[in-house]
């Protein structure tokens, strides 16, 4: 996912699933015949039968008919691919899975973990040694609480976006961007979409890491301890007066939003864009002479951003986990299957064969799979909804000037302490 | 005032056409339900709602959800009782809008009601059971730098003494076979053939192939072999029937007692009621469950610190955005309607159609929209209207509340207009006559006579005009999404957050999802909205009976 989720559609999903859990009009007849299925005592037949439900969405439903053939040519079992939007998946699955008309697995970001597992909805899933064939980053966002809950299929990241037209070579530091971007006498030097109530910690995160100030401490597996907050250390406050003075020299404006970045980025107004590779086939598209580079640090160190990193996952409530965790690890997390996703959806693959194969094929990926390699996951704690919201307000008050940044830097940490307690 | 002959004339003449109309819909019913077609396509039309409703029931059934069965036969016996039987006329035409407003309003009212009384939301999202299971599996932690091991299920061989207990069988990594089941540790054997470092076949047992792992999936994911006598060695589990590890388990849990045990610090967590299983220092495990709360969330929709904070201020500023939002849009729908109501305008119909295109637009489009044209830098307003101002529309606590206002002015003032026009037209224009030859001024006319009459026909409107925007959750989302933020008062609430955003915040952006808290909240803005309804429309009959 590219930003915290629009939460007014989980609102409503919620409603309308809990209404037809209830009313029982939700695929009801497929529950009974699985059922029926798994009763049937087929000891004589040569090859098993049975049935997997997967939830997938439509761009990945091909690939995913591809790998459902040839697991039910090799074991007989049949897999009903039932297409979702991916937004949707979450709350589907959290509200379906009691009801028993969940799907055996589904599509999804692993930023979802902490719902998933605190709602006791998703099964662990043991990789085994094929966990050293995947990306670290992947297996460790993947990673919730000690356990991992999925088989990851791609990374996706920011970086930042360059019109090689108008500055040819990569800057070294945020200061030497901003001094690149002016001198390519663009109108903007620099640009970041953010919102005027909400800014975007999501985007503003890899500046902010470059001052040391994640915002969670890290456990030794990668995975995020929640109760200790980083956030608000010295990196933090040195962060905060970063972005007052950004804020004050007009490279980060919180007028600019997202739509309003693209779109200067693709009329030739600004040589960089800090994005993600959504944005890309739209400068493609407008002819636009794109490179992508490392995202230039302000701070002393490395500007890592978050890594949203998509996958597919086990229902707790399956009663096909031996079928679906075969069809899991050794099906979608193929080589071939990998592979093939990334096709679809051009991010990078978590499969480090694949991930080699797609930096070697293609220039973009490589560049956003470069960055997405050393970057961190995002936190999935099922508080995240309330860190984002206090993170990003107080961004956009500092950026605007509203007050002292270190005295809002400080209030933002003693907020998000409370929230995630 | 000489209204008697003006106003009994369109009375008698629609009495009249009432008649007519009456007549001809009861000839209608007559040539319609004596005909056989009909009668045929009843017969087919309920034999096939009936068919998909046993169908229904028995898929039900067997997946024994009896209460929502047994209703669908219930349903449809009563749907065709009363497509069969000769009268029950108001019946027939009400029962499809029955159906309806029962799957759509009234379950969906009865279930939010439902939800206020339990702690359903994140973590507590399904049975007791299920949390069980979710915390048993999510606590399997695998033993570090534990090897892989090929498995291969077993069962004992032979006709007779046989029972179905499952084994695993696996090669260690010196070399010897080991065999073990639920009830017996792994203990070593020579008796077994092994091939690429799996077990192929063993004296005894019977290797079970993949077909019949699939047969019996669940008992197989389901089962622990003990590495040897001692429980903290850890046991031996597969998920796939092709690889196993050795894993160790963080919580026990003991049935008799219905307490979790810690096997790392011994803490025993109890089942005390709260829907979670909880040490004794207040320490919970996730995923609880689901029970009945009581009054619980009522309670803490007024006492809990994040809420009620700001709880008061959000509710005047809910009132005074209703209030405002009916006010304005009507004066300016009634203003619009009466200038677009005189003969004298020309062209009337083609300004009406544009009037009425913002009511067309999907409100949700043209928030949006709006948001963008309120960008202190880059919107349409600063930069075209205002020359070049820096106005913070949005993001001053002050002007975003009227730039909301402006907005929802725009939304709402068509269907204003809409229904002034009508009201409007049907009020005759001899009572203005009447008044202009007794001598009252335009301006007096239209105060005493026209907008009473107006406001008797329109009153029931504004209530719930006003109740719709009591709840206007789209807009103040999609505009200013509650903000701006006071970000040194440390809560998540704007200024323009009305009640109904505020609860979706609490209750869904904040820490985590609590459909029991949100339920009470929505419960306790439709006593407000409900109460504010029925005492106005009182006022309204009161007002009926002046007139």
């Amino acid at each position: 996912m590219k930003t915290p989720a629009p939460d007014i559609f989980r609102f409503s999903a919620v409603l309308s699933v809990a209404a037809l859990a209830l009313t029982g009009c939700g695929g009801a007849d497929d529950a009974a015949s699985a059922d029926e299925e798994a009763g049937d005592d087929g000891a004589a037949a040569p090859e098993a039968s049975g049935e997997l439900s997967v939830w997938v969405d439509s761009d990945r439903a091909d690939v995913l008919a591809e790998a459902a053939a040839d697991f039910e040519a090799d074991t007989g079992i049949t897999v009903n691919l039932v297409q979702q939007d991916f937004a949707e998946v979450r709350d589907q699955f959290v509200s379906q899975v009691p009801t028993g008309e969940g799907p055996d697995i589904a599509v999804g970001a692993h930023d979802w973990l902490g719902v998933l597992v605190t709602n006791g909805v998703v099964a662990p899933v043991e990789l085994g040694d094929a966990a050293e064939d995947f990306e670290d980053v992947a297996i460790e966002a993947w990673t919730y609480d000690g356990q991992v809950y999925g088989v990851p299929y791609s990374i996706e990241n920011i970086a930042l976006l360059r019109n090689a037209d108008l500055v040819n070579e990569a800057p070294g530091s945020f200061d030497e961007m901003i001094e690149l971007g002016e001198t390519s006498g663009a109108t903007y030097p620099f640009l970041v979409g953010l919102d005027a109530q909400t800014a975007d910690p999501y985007h503003l995160y890899p500046f902010q890491m470059s001052f040391g100030a994640p915002v969670f401490g890290q456990n030794s597996d990668g995975s995020y301890n929640a109760e200790e907050l980083t956030i608000g250390n010295e990196g933090g406050i040195e962060f905060a007066e970063w972005l007052a003075d950004q804020g004050e020299a007009g490279t980060l404006s919180t007028n600019i939003d997202g739509d309003l970045a693209r779109e200067n980025f693709i009329d030739g107004e600004s040589p960089f864009l800090l994005t993600g590779p959504w944005n890309v086939p739209a400068a493609e598209e407008a002819g636009i002479n794109l490179a992508v580079d490392p995202i230039p640090a302000a701070g002393e160190e490395d500007a890592q951003p978050f890594a949203g990193v998509q996958g597919f996952f086990l229902s707790a409530q399956s009663e096909n986990t031996l079928a679906a965790t075969t069809f899991l690890v050794d099906y979608v997390g193929s080589p071939e299957i990998q592979q093939s996703l990334y096709e679809v959806g051009g991010r990078a693959p978590a499969l480090t064969e694949a991930f080699d194969a797609a930096m070697a094929d293609d220039e973009i990926v490589a560049g956003f799979g470069a960055v997405g390699a050393e970057a961190v996951p995002m936190p999935a704690i099922p508080e995240m909804g309330a860190v984002w919201d206090y993170w990003g307000a107080s961004q956009a008050a500092i950026i605007n000037g509203e007050g002292d940044p270190a005295q809002l830097w400080e209030q933002m940490a003693e907020d998000i302490a409370e929230a995630t307690e | 005032m000489a209204d008697g002959s003006t106003t009994s004339r369109p009375v008698r003449e629609t009495s009249r056409r009432r008649a007519r109309r009456q007549k001809q819909a009861s000839t209608l019913i007559e040539a319609t339900s004596s005909g056989w077609k009909l009668m045929l396509f009843k017969i087919v039309v309920l034999s096939l709602l009936c068919a998909t409703a046993v169908y229904a029931a028995l898929v039900l059934f067997m997946i024994e959800r009896w209460l929502v069965g047994s209703l669908v036969i219930i349903g449809a016996a009563a749907l065709t009782w009363i497509y069969l039987k000769r009268g029950v006329l108001p019946a027939k035409y009400l029962a499809p809008g029955l159906v309806f407003l029962l799957i759509f309003q009234i379950f969906v009212v009865l279930y939010s009601g439902y939800v206020a009384f339990t702690n359903y939301g994140t973590g507590h999202n399904s049975t007791k059971d299920h949390a069980i299971q979710a915390i048993m599996l999510q606590s399997q932690d695998r033993v570090p730098d534990s090897p892989t091991y090929q498995v291969s299920v077993l069962e004992e061989a032979g006709e007779l003494l046989t029972t179905d207990q499952l084994y695993l069988a696996v090669v260690s990594a010196d070399d010897e076979i080991l065999i073990g089941s639920a009830e017996q540790p792994l203990e070593p054997t020579d008796q077994a053939t092994v091939e690429d470092g799996r077990v192929v076949a063993a004296e005894g047992f019977e290797v079970l192939e993949f077909h019949q792992l699939l047969e019996r999936q669940t008992e197989i994911t389901d089962l622990s072999v003990a590495i040897s006598e001692d429980p903290n060695d850890g046991y031996l589990r597969t998920q796939d029937g092709q690889r196993a590890y050795v894993y160790t388990s963080r919580y026990i849990y003991d049935e008799a007692a219905d307490t979790m045990t810690s096997s790392e610090t011994g803490t025993v967590y109890r089942d005390t009621g709260e829907g979670a299983f909880i040490a004794e220092d207040g320490d919970q495990l996730l995923p609880g469950w689901r029970i009945n709360v009581g009054m619980d969330n009522f309670v803490r929709a007024v006492t809990e610190e994040s809420i009620r904070g700001p709880l008061i201020y959000v509710t005047l500023w809910t009132f005074a955005f209703a209030f405002l939002s009916v006010a304005t849009t009507f004066a300016l729908g009634l203003f619009l309607a009466m200038v677009f109501n005189d003969k004298r305008m020309t062209s009337r119909k083609y300004y009406r159609l544009v009037m009425i295109l913002p009511y067309a637009f999907p409100g949700f489009l043209s928030a949006l929209v709006w948001a963008g044209m309120m960008n202190q830098e880059f919107g349409f307003l600063n930069n075209v209207l205002f020359g070049g101002a820096a106005i913070p529309w949005l993001t001053d606590p002050w002007l975003a509340k009227i730039s909301i206002l402006i907005v929802n002015l725009w939304l709402g003032f068509p269907y204003m207009f809409l229904v002034c026009t009508g009201a409007l037209q049907s009020i005759p224009e001899e009572l203005s006559e009447a008044a202009q030859v007794d001598g009252a001024k335009p301006f007096q006319a239209f105060r005493s006579i026209k907008l009473p009459l107006l406001l008797t026909a329109l009153a029931p409107l504004l209530i719930s005009s006003f109740a719709f925007n009591f709840n206007n959750f789209n807009l103040v989302y999609m505009l200013t999404g509650g903000g701006p933020r006071d970000v040194s008062a440390g809560v998540s609430v704007g200024s323009t957050d009305i009640l109904i955003s505020m609860v979706y915040k609490v209750a869904f952006v904040g820490a985590q999802a609590d459909y029991g808290l949100a339920s009470a909240f929505s419960i306790l803005i439709f006593i407000i909205v409900g109460t504010i309804s029925v005492v106005a429309f009182r006022r309204t009959k009161a007002l009926e009976e002046l007139n």
